[in-house]
């Protein structure tokens, strides 16, 4: 291949050959052949069984539960995980206390305990949800913990739980990221701490937060599949309702696979563009998209 | 002690006996400044003298341990009745701040604000100015300091002299009566001095009172009323640029100012 180096001199280059990467490649794909060979010679999964159930509307139910109950258990943590960054970093030492408990207690139990604890040990232990006034008998409502603890309640206290434990130290590493000077300009144009806080501060937290609230929340869709425990109907509990009726256990997994798959692909391409949203003002990054790179190569190679 | 008589508001900034204090380090060791309306001073100094220090006192960024501040015959952060000074609360603190206009070593523009937005921002959300007001004014400032057809360009798009053109611009947004001017051009590259130091004497010649901690001598002799030399949290010597940068008396500015000459 010739290129043009230099003007008018021409050189032939020759890439390193890679005689390893080669043979890597060919064993690899052979496995892979094996692999997929073994599957589909299989008789454990009926390929026709799984189209079946694909868009069985139990299934395509229990896709949108595990939709709602990841998205409301994102907003409940989104919601604590702010609430406990700012609580933590407060001067306030009680605050920043049951904060610093809050986090390290929720991050250093397993989210299945977590969800069986509030299905079944707090029904058990406390028999009736009330709402009264504290250290008297004045009670304004109350109802059986076991009416008031259904399967999404446990479900979305758990995940909900055990996500703000996680937000708050997001979002914390968020705030601490943006410089102190942003601050100061802020305060020595006039403005009080809750504008800076929203105008300057959380902004640009924002550009350090979202991705990894993006990957919480592709986590959070696979997470979800532990609310099946506490008899939750989504994606995985429907696909094991329906196998241990039917007894296609594999082929219900696959649906259930098929369908977290998608819904982690179509997770990350937004993620991907809501990242592009929040980079602004960052160095050149919303003017090198791919296309643009293109462009300007092309160009390049031109003179 | 019998209450003091109210300022009046003959100096724009009038400080007296400014303490402060960083833990066991004590930075400022009395100070006792005037500056006058319309006023340029000069605040020089070796690093750690304590200039940065007090510039940041007299708009409240820091808090003194000790001494009072007046800012048009403002008290700085405190209300006083008879002897018993009142801290001021956060509202009555920011609306002092939004009367004086500080421009920053590091420039501290907003990064996720084009140099429009970063200028309109504070007057919008300070001073509730209509937005088709704010960007006319803001327009202006940014065609003063040379940066017109900037307005829609991301700080990380500019240069660090421009960005601190545009950091003088979000200042004189807000009409303050007062600038501070912390160290303005220590963070440029040499080329690029010259067009910050071009706008602040502009801004000298239109009558602003201004306080400018900085260490370019020629421009301090040249736009200055007068510089004050400061070491080790005390102020040694101030006077007429041609008198302290020409002919200092103390023997600790001759020093400094052979040093960095």
């Amino acid at each position: 291949m010739g290129v043009e180096v230099e003007r008018g001199a021409t050189f032939t280059v020759v890439p390193v050959r890679r005689y390893g990467q080669a043979v890597l490649a060919v064993v690899v794909a052979l496995l892979v052949a094996w692999l997929a060979a073994a599957g589909a010679s299989s008789h454990f999964v009926n390929p026709r069984v799984v189209s079946q159930y694909l868009n069985n509307p139990l299934i395509l139910g229990g896709l949108a539960n595990t939709i709602f109950v990841s998205i409301a258990a994102m907003i409940i943590g989104i919601v604590l995980g702010v609430i406990f960054a700012v609580m933590k970093m407060s001067s306030n030492v009680v605050l920043a206390a049951v904060s610093g408990f809050y986090i390290w207690f929720f991050r250093g139990t397993p989210v299945l305990v977590q969800l069986i604890f509030w299905f079944n040990g707090v029904p058990a232990v406390f028999h009736e949800l009330a709402l009264g006034v504290p250290f008297t008998h004045v009670v304004f409502f109350s109802m059986p913990m076991v009416a008031f603890m259904t399967p999404l309640a446990a479900s979305l206290l758990g995940l909900g739980l055990n996500e703000g434990a996680y937000m708050a130290e997001i979002v914390r590493g968020g705030i601490l990221a943006v410089d102190e000077g942003q601050v100061e300009a802020a305060q020595a144009l006039g403005m009080v701490s809750s504008q800076t806080m929203r105008r300057i501060v959380l902004p640009q937290a924002m550009r350090v937060i979202i991705p990894p609230i993006g990957n919480e929340f592709i986590s959070m869709l696979k997470t979800s599949s532990l609310a099946s425990v506490v008899t939750y109907g989504e994606l995985l509990r429907r696909a094991s309702d329906i196998y241990s009726s039917n007894l296609f256990v594999v082929e219900l997994l696959v649906v259930a696979s098929i369908w977290y798959l998608a819904l982690t692909t179509v997770a990350s391409i937004g993620q991907y563009y809501v990242e592009k949203r929040f980079a602004r003002g960052t160095s050149r990054a919303e003017r090198e998209t791919p296309w643009s790179n293109l462009v300007r190569n092309i160009v390049r190679l031109g003179r | 002690m019998s209450a003091p008589a109210p300022q009046p508001a003959r100096f724009m900034v009038r400080a007296e006996g400014v303490h402060k204090r960083f833990g066991r380090l004590e930075v400022l060791r009395g100070i006792d400044l005037a500056v006058r309306p319309r006023e340029v001073m000069m605040l020089i100094g070796p690093s750690g003298s304590g200039k940065s220090t007090f510039l940041r006192c007299i708009n409240h960024l820091e808090k003194i341990n000790a001494g009072r501040i007046w800012v048009d015959g403002e008290l700085v952060g405190y209300r006083q009745v008879g002897s018993t000074l009142y801290e001021l609360n956060e509202h009555e603190q920011a609306r002092r701040r939004s009367e004086i206009g500080m421009v920053f070593q590091r420039f501290n523009l907003f990064p996720h604000m084009t140099a429009l937005q970063n200028v309109i921002e504070a007057p919008m959300l300070v001073k509730r100015t209509a937005r088709a007001q704010a960007v006319e004014r803001a327009r202006q400032l940014l065609e003063r300091v040379g940066l017109a057809e900037k307005a829609d360009a991301y700080p990380s798009q500019l240069s660090g002299g421009q960005q601190q053109r545009v950091a003088i611009a979000r200042a004189l947004a807000m009409d303050p009566k007062l600038m501070l001017f912390d160290e303005p051009t220590s963070a440029l590259d040499p080329e690029l001095v010259g067009e910050v130091l071009a706008v602040m004497r502009q801004l000298a010649n239109d009558g602003m009172t201004m306080i400018v901690v900085t260490h370019e001598m020629q421009f301090a002799r040249e736009v200055g009323d007068r510089v004050v030399f400061m070491d080790g949290g005390v102020v040694v010597e101030e006077g007429p640029p041609a008198e302290v940068l020409t002919n200092p008396k103390q023997e600790r500015t001759r020093g400094f100012l052979a040093r960095i000459l």
